[in-house]
């Protein structure tokens, strides 16, 4: 039981990155109908923002401290950031200490900057074009976006970490009656999976009890109506897209203490999070969520010793088996919606 | 000739004279000049542009002719490899039974990875096609290479050691790919005046297998099965709706397009008798989309241009440093030079990916034909130009 409860406690973090990444790629193909390639690329650039800000704390000037040495007997440089600076040392600290949270207001809007931008300036385009041609174009612009932040940060991860008061874990067992140390979680990844709960939850609640939210939805029912009503149509979708880049951006800052970000973390997350839509359903907001966390917590089942002594190398596989399965089966994925990409 | 029409008969040939002659044509600079790093006559190179030129017709046959995106392709070359470098390791490093086996391998892959991904078409296909591929690499990296069951050597890549059985292996055959007896690694060296040549022996196989792939492709493009497909591209349904099954069809362009990547695989591990799993990964398969959407889907000789222009920019670009930009610009005043260099480092050595992805947007975007479309772009504007010229000319005459 212990056991069973551990591995969907894994399960949940991926999964809540899954989900975040899965959702923004519907919103985008249900609004605007492009598959979007680049969208682990926006995941990529999100966790970037946290490296950023990160940086950007860090920046200090040196002094020379002429009471304390170093190993060589000269007078130490200490360096000092400038927060610390203007903060004063305390306040300075904490702020370093909580970068990564703190870069999640960064985040919001430069994600919706570069959401826009890339709409406006080139899958705007596209809507006329073939599929292929949009996921052509997606796919360069991902490997742009890459070699961009490659350049910039380098090609090695780049750590980091979670506030510090946040970095240890948590005895989930003792909470349910188990011995101690049997579920040990990490704080941060359960305010992951809480951060996903709320973003996920923050997003359908707007599409649906905002005014805004609801002629979306009727545009996403059926565009052309929509915007025979005077709705200008266009502009919305095109704000959607901003707020599922924010989306996806979001998950890449929160994800940066769980797995150093590096330039093509998006593209590994790129292929799952496909996978993910269509076991979902492609253009299905809820199927996209749902099948984001089941997944994940699939995926962590199959990691299990269990799972991989029975049939060795189940955990790398699991997800594709599970998408063709479902494919195959349930051609519309798991709550596809009639009518969207049929063909 | 040979069952081709004019037109394509003179294309075929243009295409042979272009492989045979690529060690003399692709080295028009002395060896010692500074301009000799731009050379591509050399047999690694050169092995590359035939080789992948083959992965890029093969891929073209499908997406090119049915429209069916497969983001996977590049499982089959992996498999290829593995096959080839697996008949090597058993058997005899001769490398008709390796390509034989390579070739029917892929082929049974691809059947089986057909049938399932053309039950859907569109972006489905694609994401299936995807899965498959990495489903493959993430076998080939990690699970098949167990102590108990090594199939794929895992990181390492599969190699031939010395211990292997090689049972058909004689003393008097070189340890290296050969075609009875005659070793792929051998070249011949021409040297003329300042100029140096290099006839290698597996460039010149693997651009026999290009030809005959070449060949090959002409035929089916012409053919009627040729036709079958691109009525699928067109319309689908309507095809459906006359009462013919496309699925057949569509299976048989997956395998066909499937072994000529197996080919291409077993002429990798031509050229150099090693297989490592990240041929199969889902780079690699974009690689090759790029190639043909470059060179000109749905064209015979667009995905040949892909691959030898892809191939051949990543070796010059990653070649280019810092230095050899200032060398460039030295004419330029010292300002001025390092400006131009700091602008153009991004772009070069490591940078080349950046430099491709910004040329891949620009053919999608601008070029969807790819070069063959710019190419017959420059042609009807340098016709029409000299149409101009000649109306010009005949006005002023009927003036007199």
């Amino acid at each position: 039981m212990d056991a069973l409860l551990l591995q969907i406690l894994n399960g949940l973090d991926k999964g809540s990155a899954y989900a975040l990444i899965a959702l923004g790629l519907t919103l985008i193909f249900g609004t605007l109908g492009v598959v979007n390639f680049a969208h682990g690329a926006l995941f990529m650039i999100g966790a970037f923002c946290a490296v950023f800000i990160q940086g950007v704390l860090n920046l200090s000037y040196e002094t020379v401290d002429e009471t304390q040495k170093d190993f060589l007997g000269n007078p130490l440089k200490v360096k000092t950031p400038h927060v610390e600076n203007w903060f004063g040392p305390e306040t300075g600290a904490a702020i370093i200490d909580w970068s990564v949270p703190l870069a999640i207001l960064f985040a919001i809007p430069v994600m919706i900057a570069v959401g826009v931008i890339m709409e406006r300036g080139l899958i705007k385009h596209f809507y006329k074009r073939p599929h292929a041609d949009q996921i052509l174009v997606t796919f360069g612009l991902a490997i742009v976006l890459q070699e961009v932040i490659k350049y910039f940060y380098g090609a090695n991860p780049i750590p980091t970490p979670a506030p510090s008061s946040l970095a240890g874990a948590f005895d989930f067992g003792v909470l349910f009656g188990f011995d101690p140390n049997a579920i040990i979680y990490p704080y941060w990844r359960m305010i992951y999976f809480v951060f996903a709960i709320a973003i996920i939850g923050a997003v359908f609640a707007f599409l649906q009890f905002t005014t805004y939210g609801m002629v979306v939805r009727a545009g996403m029912a059926d565009r052309e109506t929509v915007s025979m009503l005077g709705i200008n149509i266009d502009k919305r979708f095109t704000m959607m897209f901003g707020i599922a880049a924010a989306v996806a951006g979001l998950a890449g800052v929160m994800y940066t203490p769980i797995n150093p970000p590096n330039y093509h973390m998006g593209m590994d997350f790129l292929v799952l999070s496909f996978v993910v839509v269509v076991v979902g359903g492609m253009g299905s907001l809820p199927g996209a969520v749902l099948a984001g966390f089941l997944l994940g917590i699939l995926e962590s089942f199959a990691s299990t010793t269990w799972a991989t002594t029975t049939i060795p190398g189940i955990n790398q596989v699991i997800i594709y088996v599970v998408a063709i399965i479902v494919l195959l089966t349930r051609p519309r994925g798991l709550m596809g919606r009639k009518g969207v990409m049929e063909e | 000739m040979l069952g081709l029409n004019k037109k394509d008969t003179s294309l075929f040939l243009v295409i042979v004279v272009l492989t045979i002659l690529a060690p003399l044509l692709l080295n028009p600079f002395p060896s010692e000049t500074a301009l000799a790093q731009f050379n591509a006559g050399y047999p690694d190179l050169m092995q590359r542009f035939v080789v992948f030129g083959i992965f890029a017709i093969g891929f073209n046959i499908l997406f090119g002719l049915t429209g069916y995106l497969s983001f996977g392709h590049a499982a089959f070359l992996g498999i290829g490899s593995y096959s080839a470098v697996w008949i090597y390791k058993l058997f005899t490093y001769n490398v008709l039974p390796a390509l034989v086996l390579a070739i029917i391998v892929s082929g049974f892959f691809a059947v089986l990875i057909g049938y399932v991904s053309l039950r859907r078409s569109g972006i489905y296909f694609s994401i299936l096609t995807l899965a498959f591929a990495q489903m493959s690499f993430a076998l080939a990296y990690s699970v098949l290479s167990n102590p108990k069951f090594n199939l794929t050597n895992g990181e390492t890549g599969l190699q031939v050691y010395a211990n292997d059985l090689q049972l058909f292996h004689r003393e008097s055959l070189p340890d290296f790919p050969h075609l009875f007896g005659l070793s792929m690694g051998s070249t011949y060296k021409l040297g003329a005046g300042p100029w140096e040549f290099q006839f290698n022996v597996a460039y010149y196989f693997c651009a026999i297998m290009m030809i005959l792939a070449f060949y090959f492709a002409i035929r089916l493009f012409r053919s009627p099965f040729g036709m079958m497909l691109r009525a699928v591209k067109s319309n689908q349904q309507r095809l459906n709706y006359t009462g013919l099954n496309s699925r057949p069809y569509m299976l048989a362009a997956f395998v066909i397009s499937g072994m000529y990547a197996g080919l291409a695989g077993g002429l990798l591990a031509v050229t150099d008798p090693l297989a490592g799993a990240e041929r199969m990964q889902w780079t690699a398969s974009g690689e090759v989309v790029l190639m043909t959407i470059l060179g000109g889907t749905g064209t015979l000789i667009g995905p040949v241009l892909g691959a030898g222009f892809i191939k051949y920019f990543e070796n010059i670009f990653s070649k280019i440093n810092d230095q050899v930009l200032h060398q460039w610009f030295t004419f330029l005043p010292d300002g001025l030079e390092d400006f131009l260099v700091a602008i153009v480092h991004p772009f070069i050595g490591k940078g080349w990916h950046l430099t491709l992805g910004i040329l891949f947007m620009l053919v999608v975007i601008f070029l969807p034909g790819g070069l063959v479309e710019g190419g017959q772009r420059v042609e009807r504007a340098v016709r029409r130009l000299m149409r101009r010229g000649k109306a010009a000319d005949a006005a002023n005459v009927s003036a007199e």
